[in-house]
């Protein structure tokens, strides 16, 4: 168990003094051969990250905001995946034109990722302070005894109780909430300059949620990272997040800076998830919900993916893919970081 | 661990009890008469028998029977043949070390060769190699092992004459090479099996993900993260795998005559001799008893959820 | 030997209790199909499409007939023995199902009947044995896994001794006791010693199954223990059983044949291929084909039954998808 390979510290010259978006995903596609057809999980995916910025990606599973985060860490099975078109650029190179060998240096630390699951997402036979001792030994050459020390030191920024004690325990010994901090720990552990949450706090109890949110939100402010937050749950983004992107069947249908999109959704579909919340000065009226299902990616609808459960839905919906327009206010003036792709987008924002 | 370990051992004794008293049974409950068949062909008189029978206490209740057995067992006294009057000690003495050899020598073949087979395929699942390693493993598995033993006696033995077809020196590894390989075969196929389908499963994991996601080299995510969980089960069938390999090598033995437990429980089978029987039997009973103990604790060390549990 | 023919399908069951983990992309990707596929009909898809299914069924199909019907394979017979005319007259390729198409046996016997009438010994212990296991060990295996405590302690530590006595050598010491040995006996003899993998297997996924809701709620609705136990239990804990009985049928011919050849298994005058097996072992060195044309005959049979096995794994287990 020695195999260690050493990954030089050094940047690549090309992305010193870059000046431009930390990340940024163009006309990202990506698809997957099925028994059933092609499914297209993202299709045409467009946002970018700075420094120290959070940007929320909100949908429903199978709005393509996981496989699009797995494809900016290259962690995309392929086969069955595929990805037909798109850059990702990170500090101005594509990463999708990189070699394997180039992309693992990035991997881990350069841009992190947090997964749902912390249980299954953690080798159940190493103990954590072998796997996040790992980072160090690996991208830094370290000695197995100073990537001890050093996971026992990121154990308690991340606020572990007693850990020099429970480094040698396994992830089956900590608690949900415990174990999620240690998958944070190690995503931090080489301070890397992205981060990747992928629903970071939803397999957790609510309370515990607060706790690991809160952490996260506070390692990224000290640490001036960019984090791309999946989620699902709108109460977790409004807290944290900078801006948001709305995705639905693979495409982004709204963006917008994340209190503007709670106070004035420029999109149907957005406007049905904030209605569908339930709240507490609307009690006893009955509950907004989305009609149907979420599309079939092997057969998504013509024309605007979202017209079957739209209520707003026109002919021209079912015929043309509505663009992602910038969204200006009834006065002319530009709404900066605002864009819906809707035929109708101004009916919606002032309906 | 400790406890686990004692608690482990205590369960082994009802076990042991349980399968040594079935074979007991099978022997002597069902028809067959060793006085008989020391008798032969013969006339007899019927007060001789009887006699014979009170000396040799087989005129007691079973249950008498069975408990001074055992009593004699757990001070190393494994009974007396009766038409030959040797020791079975002796019987075991001789023939044990030979299988014992056999046995070893087809495990270490079965042990690397499957093994081997079952992580090249698992990497690349679906591929070419993979689909011809299960093609191979399929017909290896569906050769019983006097059709392979054969065959393979047959094509090195007298068609290229490579080799003799009978072994005559048991401690001899090259003699035993040809019969080691017969009788690890059918365990090679199923542990190559078994290796490929974990890795396959495991390739999938979550924690895969996470290790790709780390950015650790291919060779690190594959020899730490893959193996360590992979090889688990692969354990588990192979400490299993001991006491078969041990019975298979009765097949084996005969085809290629050599001199070892399966000849011996098969002469006596035929000369109804129960107390060699039950004693051949009663060893191979605690050999895999044994093993599965051994694989138990080595789960434990391999797996943590198991440890602590 | 051939009871290990279970053992790898351990895991099958015995971590099923475990998620199973999904790659978020394949969940992301995977679109609710429109019309919802049980797993019977989605392994029945399955099934349709694999080539070694088709070919292991049309083999067994053959089989079967061959075992039921032998005189519509050949008119001559598997006894008649004509020494001076035929000893050891060797294989007449070109005779395509003719009775000297495969030679003549150390007693002038038409080696070609005696592998047609061979056949149903194979077929019979084969099936007889899987049937008999099967329903014996899934009651046993369902009692131990749906009552729990001290049912549960007292039938696995009774399949513990079972499983402890190595099957080819239990299987010797009761074959060689009885004088006269049919086929009936044999197939005793090997479902005596060979229900334990299937019983530990029910007991893994009925235990797993128990703990399903849908069982939770039956149980809360006042369904009976027996209700419980065959109309919601054992038609969802079925799969795993199938699959290790299907894999194990080949395992027992395998083990009738090497038992024929050992000499404690069938004998003669039943014709079995692993008694021809063991009289053509003296000719191997003059007369190779007289034995190895029933052992091919065994292989084949047992590799069909395998095939058949792993098909209806592969289409039953979705995660060796």
């Amino acid at each position: 168990m020695s195999i260690i390979d050493k990954t030089d510290a050094v940047l690549e010259p090309e992305s010193v003094g870059f000046e431009g978006p930390l990340l940024d995903v163009r006309d990202l596609h990506v698809e997957f051969h099925t028994r059933d057809g092609v499914a297209k999980a993202v299709n045409g995916v467009n946002y970018s990250v700075d420094a120290g910025e959070t940007l929320a990606v909100l949908g429903e599973s199978g709005s393509g905001k996981s496989v699009t985060a797995q494809a900016i860490m290259g962690i995309l099975d392929m086969p069955p995946g595929r990805i037909p078109r798109g850059e990702i650029m990170f500090r101005g190179q594509d990463m999708l034109k990189m070699s394997e060998e180039q992309r693992r240096r990035i991997r881990g630390r350069k841009i992190a990722m947090i997964f749902q699951d912390a249980l299954s997402s953690l080798n159940p036979v190493l103990s954590v302070g072998y796997q996040l001792g790992e980072m160090y030994r690996v991208h830094e050459g370290l000695s197995k005894k100073a990537a001890k020390a050093k996971a026992i030191e990121m154990m308690d920024r991340v606020k572990i109780p007693a850990a020099a004690a429970r480094v040698n325990d396994y992830p089956h010994q900590f608690s949900g909430g415990m174990r999620q901090r240690i998958m944070i720990a190690m995503a931090l552990a080489l301070e890397p300059d992205l981060i990747i949450a992928d629903e970071p706090t939803t397999a957790l109890d609510v309370t515990v949620q607060a706790q690991v949110m809160d952490l996260l939100a506070e390692l990224q402010r000290e640490y001036q990272m960019g984090l791309i937050l999946i989620t699902h749950d709108l109460g977790v983004v409004a807290d944290v997040a900078d801006k948001i992107a709305v995705m639905y069947a693979g495409r982004i249908v709204e963006r917008a800076p994340v209190h503007e999109l709670y106070k004035n959704p420029g999109h149907p579909y957005t406007k049905g998830l904030l209605e569908s919340i339930p709240r507490l000065d609307q009690k006893g009226q009955e509950l907004y919900a989305i009609k149907g299902l979420p599309p079939n990616l092997t057969r998504i609808p013509g024309g605007c993916a979202f017209n079957p459960r739209c209520p707003m839905a026109q002919d021209v919906c079912r015929t043309d893919v509505p663009p992602l327009h910038p969204m200006t206010a009834p006065d002319g003036t530009e709404l900066v970081g605002r864009a819906s792709a809707c035929h109708f987008w101004k009916e919606t924002v002032n309906g | 661990m400790g406890r686990y370990v004692v608690r482990r051992l205590l369960q082994m004794i009802p076990v042991f009890i349980g399968s040594t008293l079935l074979i007991f049974l099978m022997m002597y409950v069902l028809p067959g008469d060793p006085v008989r068949a020391l008798m032969g062909d013969q006339a007899f008189d019927p007060a001789v028998v009887a006699n014979i029978r009170k000396d040799l206490g087989l005129d007691l209740p079973l249950w008498q029977q069975y408990a001074n057995y055992l009593g004699g067992l757990v001070q190393g006294d494994f009974g007396t043949e009766i038409v030959s009057q040797r020791p079975v000690a002796d019987i075991i003495a001789d023939a044990f070390p030979v299988t014992v050899r056999l046995t070893l020598f087809a495990f270490a073949f079965t042990v690397l060769v499957g093994v081997g087979l079952g992580i090249v395929a698992g990497l690349r699942p679906n591929t070419m190699q993979d689909r011809g390693l299960l093609a191979l493993t399929l017909v290896l598995i569906s050769m019983p092992s006097f059709v392979l033993g054969f065959l393979m006696q047959y094509l090195f033995a007298f068609q290229w004459q490579l080799i003799q077809p009978n072994v005559r020196d048991s401690e001899n590894f090259g003699e035993l090479l040809l019969p080691a390989i017969v009788l690890g075969s059918l365990s090679l196929a199923y542990v190559a099996r078994l290796t490929r389908t974990s890795m396959a499963e495991n390739l999938r994991a979550d924690y895969m993900r996470t290790a790709v996601a780390k950015g650790l080299p291919k060779r690190r995510i594959v020899g730490v993260h893959l193996m360590r969980n992979s090889l688990i089960p692969v354990v588990t069938f192979l400490g299993t795998d001991i006491g078969n390999l041990m019975t298979g090598a009765i097949v084996t033995e005969g085809i290629f005559n050599v001199k070892g437990v399966g000849n011996a429980i098969f002469e006596a089978l035929i000369r109804r001799e129960g107390a060699t029987v039950v004693g051949i039997a009663s060893l191979i009973v605690l050999v895999y008893l044994a093993t599965s103990l051994l694989v138990d604790l080595l789960y434990a060390v391999l797996d943590p959820r198991i440890r602590y549990a | 030997m051939p009871e290990k023919t279970a053992e790898p399908e351990k895991n099958l069951t015995g971590k099923t209790t475990a998620a199973v983990p999904v790659p978020a992309a394949a969940v992301e990707a995977g679109p609710a199909p429109d019309k919802a596929r049980s797993l019977w009909s989605d392994a029945w898809y399955d099934l349709r499409r694999q080539p070694m299914f088709l070919v292991s069924s049309l083999l067994i199909l053959l089989l079967v007939v061959m075992s039921f019907a032998p005189g519509l394979f050949t008119s001559a017979s598997p006894r008649d023995a004509d020494l001076a005319a035929h000893y050891l007259q060797p294989p007449n390729w070109s005779h395509f199902f003719a009775e000297d198409w495969l030679g003549y046996d150390g007693q002038g016997r038409s080696i070609y009947a005696r592998i047609i009438y061979g056949a149903r010994a194979s077929i019979m212990v084969g099936l007889g044995v899987t049937i008999l296991v099967t329903v014996f060990g899934t009651l046993m295996g369902m009692m131990a896994g749906y009552f729990g405590g001290w049912i549960d302690s007292l039938l696995s530590r009774l399949t513990d001794v079972f499983f402890g006595i190595p099957f080819l050598l239990g299987a010797l010491v009761i074959l060689t006791t009885f004088e006269n040995r049919t086929v009936w006996v044999v197939i005793l003899a090997l479902a005596f010693l060979g229900w334990t993998s299937i019983a530990r297997v029910a007991r893994g996924s009925v235990i797993t199954v128990k703990q399903s809701d849908y069982v939770v709620a039956a149980k809360a609705l006042g369904a009976s223990t027996s209700r419980i136990m065959f109309r919601h239990i054992l038609p969802n804990a079925l799969a795993p059983i199938i699959v290790v009985a299907t894999i194990a049928l080949g395992g027992y011919i395998a083990a009738e044949a090497t038992l024929s050849f050992l000499g404690v298994g069938l004998a003669e005058p039943t014709v079995s291929w692993g008694v021809d097996v063991a009289t053509g072992r003296s000719q191997l060195r003059n007369a190779p084909f007289t034995l190895i044309i029933p052992s091919v005959m065994v292989s084949i049979t047992v590799l069909s039954f395998l095939m058949f096995g792993d098909a209806v794994r592969n289409a039953l287990d979705p995660k060796l998808r």
